[in-house]
């Protein structure tokens, strides 16, 4: 496999990983959850792009829409939906002085709630829809034949990448953020509003699962109810790898998710492939063993229990 | 005028009673300490008054509204900032972002010359790591990042803890300052002495119950309130 290619493969695979990880990160630090729901949100965003139907062929929904438009739509409907989880689940059992576990059990619980409708409305068997198509051809690149979808995904997604970081290092919303991810009740003491931080978090972690959304069926125009679980701990994984609590080392977790992930996928013998996963994943708890506190953090060791 | 008046105030957690019936008052304009050994229930009441705990029992009065059921985010808008013990600054932030998270649009600028003013060594301090600063450093930067919400009542949490006598008198300067700007002030102080030296009251508290209180000059003269500290009382 060509190097450029290998690359492009690599980080557009990569940043999906990243703005899942960073989806989740964001949540995890204002209120210490691993919201696991996150993949289904992509997935909810994935359905809402065709008819719900029980047949094999579902005629378009958002997907009909022109291009602007349906990425609009489509991350628009995901923010809300994940705002709407905080405000009818989220919400209620913090306010009960629920502890992290309680709050991973809920996600899981409203994780297979998304799934369990969609299964209803939708059948498990999988649907194909075509959006984006004027991204899937090949285009030549530094003097590589590699797919648009995927130079699009790397070029949106650092963009994503970007604006979430000028708004969390630029302005008083942003900044009141990390200040409560770094200490939940001194920001309030301070007045930054529990309730209020917690739903942008929800809000700008939802419009990133609708970002992912839209990159993921570009590629590959299949739809299945369990499309966004592996995604899901994907992003899980890198946030770990990446050293809890630290938003940029999550980012990089996905990156180097990714590169590990294709890596493996093009340097296996072709009869272990099929076993990638478990390669990988085999490769994450070394990791672990060895720098337990996360690949990217530096300097002196963070508080950890 | 009382602007703060706490009455029969009780906090636990779980089965242990950190404080018990506190009553505590703290006029406009005025420095009120609250001093006692260690366990004594001086920060549990203050996280109280600012409602990052909620009392079992009691009520808290601010310019005469009960703000005992009140969250902390409500209290800080309603002219209420702690400053906890420890400082609790966002070390992973620079001095300029915890300032500007403090900060309200329309309040208060998050350069506010006033706090430069008091607090020259933050100006220089500006783009650096919170948690890179020292300890006398860092507790300029807590109560300079709760003086942007213009408090009324401002509670500090053993402001001296861990710091030079020089930083003490910067910081202790400070609070007199602010007083004199018409700031009230609830300061936690370990050592009885320092207590006296800055506060026009004390409270001196000890198993979760104020066991003494008067004026600093009076208490100063009082063999009783030494003793008292030292719970020389408990053998009466
Ligand atoms: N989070 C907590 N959980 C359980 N018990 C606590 C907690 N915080 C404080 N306590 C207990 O409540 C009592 C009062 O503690 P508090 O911290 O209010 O005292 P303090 O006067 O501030 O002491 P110090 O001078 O050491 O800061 C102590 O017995 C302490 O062990
Ligand atoms: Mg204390």
């Amino acid at each position: 496999m060509n190097l450029v290619q290998l690359l492009v493969d690599s980080l557009a695979l990569g940043s999906q990983y990243s703005l899942v990880a960073l989806g989740i990160g964001l949540i995890f630090g204002v209120m210490r959850m691993i919201n696991f729901a996150q993949g289904d949100l992509i997935t909810f965003g994935a359905y809402m792009l065709v008819v719900p139907t029980v047949s094999d062929v579902a005629p378009p929904m958002i997907a009909a829409l022109p291009t602007p438009l349906l990425i609009a739509a489509t991350i628009a409907v995901v923010a809300l939906a994940a705002l709407l989880t905080e405000r009818l689940a989220f919400r209620s059992v913090r306010r009960k002085g629920a502890d992290g576990p309680t709050l991973l059990i809920t996600s899981f619980a409203i994780g297979y709630f998304i799934q369990s409708v969609i299964l209803f409305l939708n059948t498990g068997r999988p649907k194909s829809v075509s959006i984006l198509p004027e991204l899937s051809q090949q285009i030549v690149f530094a003097g590589v034949r590699v797919a648009l979808v995927d130079l699009v995904t790397i070029i949106a997604s650092l963009g994503l990448l970007l604006t979430v970081g000028l708004f969390l290092n630029r302005t008083r919303g942003g900044i009141a953020l990390r200040a409560a991810a770094e200490d939940f009740l001194m920001a309030r003491l301070i007045g930054v509003k529990a309730d209020r931080v917690i739903a942008v978090a929800f809000l700008v972690s939802g419009a990133l699962a609708g970002a992912v959304t839209l990159m993921f069926v570009a590629k590959t125009g299949v739809l299945d109810f369990r499309m966004g679980v592996p995604l899901a701990i994907a992003g899980f994984v890198a946030t770990v790898i990446g050293g809890m609590g630290s938003l940029t080392g999550a980012v990089l977790g996905g990156f180097a998710l990714g590169l590990a992930s294709t890596l493996l996928q093009s340097l296996l013998p072709p009869d272990l492939r099929p076993a990638r996963d478990a390669f990988l994943y085999g490769l994450v708890i070394l990791v672990l063993l060895v720098r337990p506190q996360g690949l990217f953090v530096f300097g002196p060791g963070r508080e950890r229990v | 005028m009382n602007l703060l008046s706490v009455k029969g105030l009780s906090v636990r957690y779980g089965p242990i009673i950190a404080v018990r019936h506190l009553d505590l008052d703290v006029d406009v304009g005025e420095i009120v300490c609250l001093v006692g050994p260690n366990g004594a229930g001086k920060s549990s009441s203050t996280l109280a008054i600012a409602g990052a705990l909620l009392p079992s029992a009691g009520t808290i009065h601010l310019d005469g509204k009960d703000i005992a059921r009140q969250p902390a985010e409500r209290l800080a808008m309603a002219g209420v900032s702690l400053v906890p013990e420890g400082r609790r600054i966002f070390g992973r932030m620079t001095v300029q972002d915890n300032l500007i998270a403090a900060c309200l649009p329309g309040r208060r600028p998050f350069d506010d010359p006033e706090i430069f003013s008091l607090f020259p060594i933050l100006r220089e301090r500006m783009g650096q790591f919170a948690g890179l600063l020292s300890g006398g450093e860092q507790q300029q930067l807590a109560i300079a990042r709760a003086m942007l919400r213009k408090p009324r009542l401002m509670i500090v949490d053993e402001p001296s803890l861990g710091l030079s006598p020089r930083f003490v008198d910067i910081v202790f300067g400070a609070l007199r300052q602010l007083r004199n700007q018409g700031v009230s002030l609830l300061v936690v102080e370990q050592s009885a002495r320092r207590a006296l030296g800055l506060a026009d009251r004390i409270y001196l508290m000890r198993s979760g119950e104020v066991v003494m209180t008067g004026r600093s000059g009076s208490l100063a003269q009082d063999p009783e309130f030494e003793a008292a500290y030292f719970g020389k009382e408990a053998a009466r």
